[in-house]
């Protein structure tokens, strides 16, 4: 559906990073939301308590990120964004990690974070990248065929070429005309 | 002399540097009037291939004249003009006797450690890595030539320009040698991914061979351009899906040969393992970004002919060999047999059936090989394929 939706939308180029993207913009929105309905849940479960105002506020960040990519006219910047917000969870889960009580837990939260900041620094990065490549002048090249006797009178021109055995598919395996 | 050094990744450097001298009897020192940067020079430069050492002097398509020869050497004369290919070969070993001149047994002064990373080692090669000898590279003013009574190519001192035949001593065999390994019929469709200069020539030669209909895929729409101009028709993947139109061009049968003109740096297409790929070589848990070939294994049609010149480096992950079995694909590969090919290439060259100077839009100093890099990388200001003067624009 995403995927799809992606697809019809021109605010996206028609790339993997493009539907990526979009899918990471509704995840921002679910994480937000997730971090703030269920903001006591987290913290207990992640040992964290003491930690919900924080916890909200990313929540809000997440939220605000996502809308900004699925609906921006340039989603890079938004998804750089997810990137440096990626950065603060991964500090601040760190900075919570000595003296943890749930430490197993913790580690696997971190660990998830991590991958998905490895997402989102290469969707980033090609979303950038395109950005950059649909900016540059295009030149017209259809002037260099390099073959002087023009297209058509160059096809097969070359048939007479010496092909050694070992470049062809062998004579036992070459198609034939089983019909005859 | 002036030379294009390697310092580490992304740092190549227009340095001073010792002129070279006849290290052995059987070597010759070139004047280099031209030489060209590579896609496979890219892979030094973004450090994908493991053996770079810094110092090290880049550069494997090269041209001149010769300056000096040792003592032993009797098929070179001070004076002649020359492309080097960037394959060193003995032209004595089994291999250079049956034409696989890029497996030359002798010429790697690095055998053991060729050895130890591929099972047996290859032949040595300009400019490329400790794997394959460590040899000083050609984007340079002089160029020591090992084994210069067979590492040679003569060429006519006549009005043929440097532009149309330095590419004999690599890209265009290397497109030829792609074409030639796909056993090409009347009937075929040949499917060429990426519009690159090896790419460029692989399209030329298909169509010299006699292919019907030859398909490009690439997503820079001036290299698309070039890709047309040379009587292919062309997929932008950043614009439509290589296999639904790959499947519509072949009325859905795919393509009988398919060319991997890309090699392990491969773009994210619209498919999200090429992603993977990419987070994978940042972890180290993959060296190479194998999208091309997992496409060209998917797509080809049974019993075609899957030929590789792209350039891979390592371990690739994820490949569907189940598809590639099943369909009983043949795959052909290699550094390119050079010298195999190019008394017919340069026959063609003077017969005016290809012109290979198309290639070139970027013909610049020496000096400014450090910024053509980034401009070649970043396939910046419509750039395809380089040329560089280290010694002036005349051409002796
Ligand atoms: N076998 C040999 O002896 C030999 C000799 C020379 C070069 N090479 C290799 O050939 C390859 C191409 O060289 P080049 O000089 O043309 O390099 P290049 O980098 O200029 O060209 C590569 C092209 O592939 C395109 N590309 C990237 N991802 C793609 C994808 N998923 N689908 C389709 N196209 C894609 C790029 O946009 C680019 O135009 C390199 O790997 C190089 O090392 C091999
Ligand atoms: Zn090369
Ligand atoms: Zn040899």
């Amino acid at each position: 559906m995403a995927y799809a939706a992606a697809m019809d939308d021109k605010r996206f180029p028609h790339t993997t990073a493009g539907t990526l993207a979009q899918q990471l913009g509704w995840f921002s929105i679910a994480l937000g939301t997730l971090e703030l309905v269920a903001t006591r849940r987290l913290t207990r479960a992640l040992g964290m308590w003491g930690q919900e105002r924080t916890l909200q506020a990313y929540g809000v960040r997440e939220i605000v990120t996502g809308i900004g990519i699925l609906t921006s006219k340039d989603p890079a910047p938004w998804v750089w964004g997810r990137v440096a917000g990626d950065a603060l969870d991964l500090g601040t889960m760190a900075m919570a990690y000595p003296n943890n009580p749930k430490k197993a837990k913790l580690a696997m939260a971190i660990a998830n974070v991590a991958a998905v900041t490895a997402l989102d620094v290469i969707c980033a990065q090609q979303l950038s990248a395109t950005k950059v490549r649909q900016q540059m002048p295009v030149r017209d090249y259809s002037d260099r065929s390099g073959l002087p006797m023009g297209i058509s009178a160059s096809r097969g021109a070359a048939s007479d070429a010496e092909m050694t055995e070992q470049f062809r598919i062998p004579e036992p395996l070459r198609p034939f005309d089983a019909t005859v | 002399m002036k030379a294009l050094v390697w310092h580490g990744k992304e740092d190549i450097r227009c340095d001073t540097v010792p002129d070279p001298t006849i290290e052995d009897a059987t070597d010759a020192i070139i004047k280099v009037t031209s030489c060209a940067i590579c896609g496979s020079d890219l892979h030094l430069f973004h450090n994908f291939m493991p053996g770079m050492r810094k110092g090290d002097v880049m550069g494997h398509e090269h041209m001149g004249v010769v300056v000096e020869v040792g003592s032993a050497v009797k098929k070179l004369r001070i004076g002649e003009r020359v492309v080097i290919p960037f394959t060193i070969i003995c032209g004595e070993c089994e291999q250079c006797r049956r034409g696989f001149y890029s497996v030359c047994e002798r010429t790697n002064r690095n055998r053991k450690l060729g050895d130890t990373v591929f099972g047996h080692s290859t032949a040595g090669l300009f400019g490329y890595t400790a794997l394959t000898g460590g040899y000083a590279g050609g984007q340079a003013e002089y160029l020591r030539v090992p084994f210069a009574d067979a590492t040679h190519i003569k060429v006519p001192d006549n009005d043929l320009t440097d532009e149309q035949l330095l590419f004999l001593g690599d890209i265009f065999p290397t497109g030829w040698q792609a074409a030639v390994q796909c056993d090409i019929q009347p009937t075929d469709t040949v499917a060429v991914w990426g519009c690159g200069p090896v790419a460029q020539f692989a399209i030329r030669s298909a169509l010299l061979l006699g292919a019907k209909q030859v398909i490009a895929i690439d997503n820079l729409p001036d290299r698309l351009s070039m890709a047309r101009a040379g009587g292919a028709i062309t997929i932008n993947f950043d614009e439509e899906s290589v296999l639904d139109r790959l499947q519509e061009l072949t009325q859905g049968k795919g393509p009988e040969k398919c060319i991997d003109a890309v090699g392990m740096e491969a773009h994210a297409a619209r498919s999200l393992d090429s992603m993977l790929d990419k987070a994978k070589q940042m972890v180290m848990l993959g060296t190479d970004r194998p999208h091309v070939l997992r496409e060209m294994m998917y797509v080809c049609r049974p019993a075609g002919v899957l030929s590789v010149p792209g350039v891979y480096g390592g371990f690739l992950d994820k490949i569907p060999f189940g598809a590639a079995m099943n369909k009983g694909l043949t795959i052909r590969m290699g550094q390119t047999h050079v010298n195999r090919w190019t008394p017919d290439l340069l026959r063609r060259i003077e017969t005016r059936q290809i012109d290979p100077s198309f290639v070139v839009t970027h013909n610049v100093p020496l000096e400014q090989g450090p910024q053509m890099y980034k401009t070649f990388r970043d396939k910046s200001d419509g750039c395809i394929k380089v040329v560089l003067k280290p010694n002036g624009n005349g051409r002796h």
